[in-house]
């Protein structure tokens, strides 16, 4: 539905992604349970919860990979059922995996993801100096990417996934195993991007990571138990971290896959 | 765990059945220009030994070429003119024994058996008659006079060649794009599921298209391997069979997780089956009937019968229009089933 009719949220901000009601299950195992929930333009939004809480689920959803089973969404304006194409030509992503290739340069990444986004030779150019300038690694332009170190990767997988100027980015566990000095300068990458209007849709374990987040939801068995800033959801179970509301919250889970 | 066990029962048994050189209802076609007690008594003997099948009664000479095209003949017998009068006023008579000669090995056997079943009817003769009879038996090794056994091989190595780097080597790239985690980026770009495919399968296709013209050309140059038949329509014969395997591979590539699940099901469903089963090396009318009939879902069976056909027969699309029919069949099944499976893995 049209962005135009949903029912208006109470903040000023403008709405890029809107979920009501999704539910995605796999034969009788409901992996998201009436996920309801907005993220506003330019936000960082964290997505938290343990593992097998549903967060790959839905992040997918969101991505255009899979379909749900019902629900509404809407992502930068444009329907997840009947405008997928548009969806994609306008979000970034950065899977848990990896997302650059191994046996290419930095250089030649750049050039095809670029190219995929349907950016001409004179963008891509530009793009990858720019970038490549900011994470100070313009010297690996013509390196074999499996010889650099893995924080320097996941860097460049990011900024690849910002190249062409998506509306969105989505991040899924994006910084899994390396040092705190390296994730610290990862969001470092990430606040710019927002700041640029980019909106950032991140999914973590990393608890401290949420307190990054301007807001942050908890899922817990596939359903959202909460969805509010960090430093409200500290206020409001009365702990000083985010790590022990999340404890809070995941004690009553079902399904722990840790 | 099904595989680990499972295998070596199956090679066990594959080797006990399939993989045996003796022969057993071979088809042959009998031209018998007498039709006299004699040549009748021959004829039964030979058919009720248990090695030969009649498979068709020639009554012409120009018939014997199209019966050896059409492929299901292996030897045909002629027997000349009052064969039976022959015997008993000029003490001979003689018999042409034409065999098929693409696979030597079987060409062989075939026409010692035959030739053997003759000399014991002779001696029965010899038995009952006092003075020496002879059946004088004249051979011609058809497309392949000399015997020589790379004109069974080339066939066969081409056809596992360009199942090896079409079939297993697509399905190897495409599930390492799926291992590696790659391919879910790709998907969620604005890329297409096909123009992603074909993006991974193009390199595939000219190295395949390279590599079989190359097989060709040494085989023609260096091996003496002819090519009977049109050039042209080998060609044509030999890219239809690269596009099944590539359809294949990324059939198999849609039910494989990791590059190691697409190599081992490349490897025994496709490659071992065949070379064994394919009738490469081991006659197919040999193995027993499950066995045949599973053989005839192999795509690399119908193809090695098609270039055996043109490049040592001379065969036109006349006589091998089932085959190629067949291989566009299985093209089009892998490439819905392919499609399909896309599809229910994004739901």
């Amino acid at each position: 539905m049209p962005m135009s009719d949903m029912p208006q949220s109470t903040d000023v901000r403008e709405t890029i992604i809107y979920v009501r009601d999704l539910v995605k299950r796999f034969g009788r195992f409901v992996a998201n349970d009436h996920l309801s929930f907005d993220v506003y333009k330019g936000e960082i939004f964290g997505f938290l919860g343990a593992n097998g809480a549903g967060k790959t689920t839905a992040i997918r959803i969101l991505c255009g990979l899979s379909t749900p089973t019902s629900g509404q969404i809407n992502i930068a304006g444009f329907d997840a059922y009947l405008e997928t194409e548009k969806i994609k030509q306008n979000i970034g992503y950065m899977s848990q995996k990896f997302s650059l290739y191994e046996d290419l340069t930095v250089e030649e990444n750049f050039t095809f993801y670029g190219g995929v986004y349907g950016l001409s030779r004179k963008q891509i150019k530009e793009k990858t100096t720019l970038l490549l300038t900011r994470l100070d690694l313009l010297d690996e332009r013509k390196t074999v990417l499996k010889e650099l170190p893995l924080g320097w990767k996941q860097k460049l997988a990011f900024c690849v996934a910002i190249m062409h100027d998506p509306k969105i980015v989505f991040l899924d566990e994006p910084t899994g195993g390396v040092d705190p000095i390296t994730r610290r300068q990862f969001w470092d990458l990430i606040y710019e991007a927002s700041h640029n209007g980019i909106t950032v849709f991140v999914t973590t374990h990393y608890m401290d990571e949420a307190e990054y987040c301007e807001r942050v939801t908890i899922m817990v068995d596939g359903r959202i138990d909460a969805l509010d800033t960090p430093s409200n959801l500290k206020k409001k179970y009365n702990v000083g971290s985010m790590n022990e509301v999340f404890l809070r919250l995941a004690r009553t889970a079902r399904a722990t896959g840790e | 765990m099904i595989i680990l066990f499972g295998m070596p029962v199956v090679q066990v048994l594959l080797f006990g059945f399939a993989i045996t050189t003796d022969i057993k209802d071979a088809q042959i076609a009998i031209l018998d220009k007498s039709n006299d007690y004699m040549t009748h008594e021959i004829t039964n003997k030979l058919l009720s030994s248990g090695y030969f099948i009649l498979g068709a009664n020639l009554d012409k000479d120009d018939q014997i070429d199209k019966a050896f095209k059409k492929g299901n003949i292996r030897e045909v017998i002629i027997f000349e003119k009052n064969f039976a009068r022959n015997i008993v006023t000029n003490k001979n008579a003689s018999v042409q024994i034409i065999a098929d000669a693409s696979d030597p090995n079987m060409a062989n056997l075939l026409f010692n058996y035959t030739q053997s079943i003759l000399m014991d009817y002779q001696r029965q003769l010899y038995k009952d008659k006092k003075f020496p009879m002879q059946i004088q038996t004249e051979t011609r090794m058809l497309y392949n006079p000399e015997l020589k056994s790379v004109f069974m091989f080339v066939p066969g190595t081409i056809t596992i060649l360009l199942m090896l780097i079409s079939a297993m080597m697509t399905s190897i790239s495409i599930a390492k794009e799926k291992e590696m985690g790659t391919m879910e980026v790709l998907l969620v770009s604005p890329l297409k599921p096909f123009q992603i495919v074909v993006g991974k399968v193009i390199p595939y296709v000219i190295l395949s298209c390279v590599n079989a013209f190359v097989i060709l050309m040494i085989s023609f140059f260096v091996l003496g391997m002819p090519v009977q038949g049109s050039l042209l329509f080998l060609l044509l014969e030999t890219i239809l069979f690269i596009f099944m395997s590539l359809s294949l591979g990324i059939f198999i590539s849609t039910v494989s997780q990791t590059q190691q699940i697409a190599m081992m099901l490349s490897m025994f469903v496709l490659m071992l089956p065949t070379i064994l089963l394919s009738g490469f090396i081991f006659p197919i009318e040999n193995m027993p009937l499950p066995l045949q009939y599973f053989s005839m879902i192999m795509p690399s069976r119908w193809f090695i019968i098609i270039i055996k056909g043109i490049m040592l027969k001379g065969s036109t699309i006349f006589f091998l229009w089932k085959e190629t029919l067949i291989l566009v069949g299985l093209t089009l099944f892998f490439i819905t089933m392919s499609v399909k499976k896309f599809k229910v893995r994004l739901a």
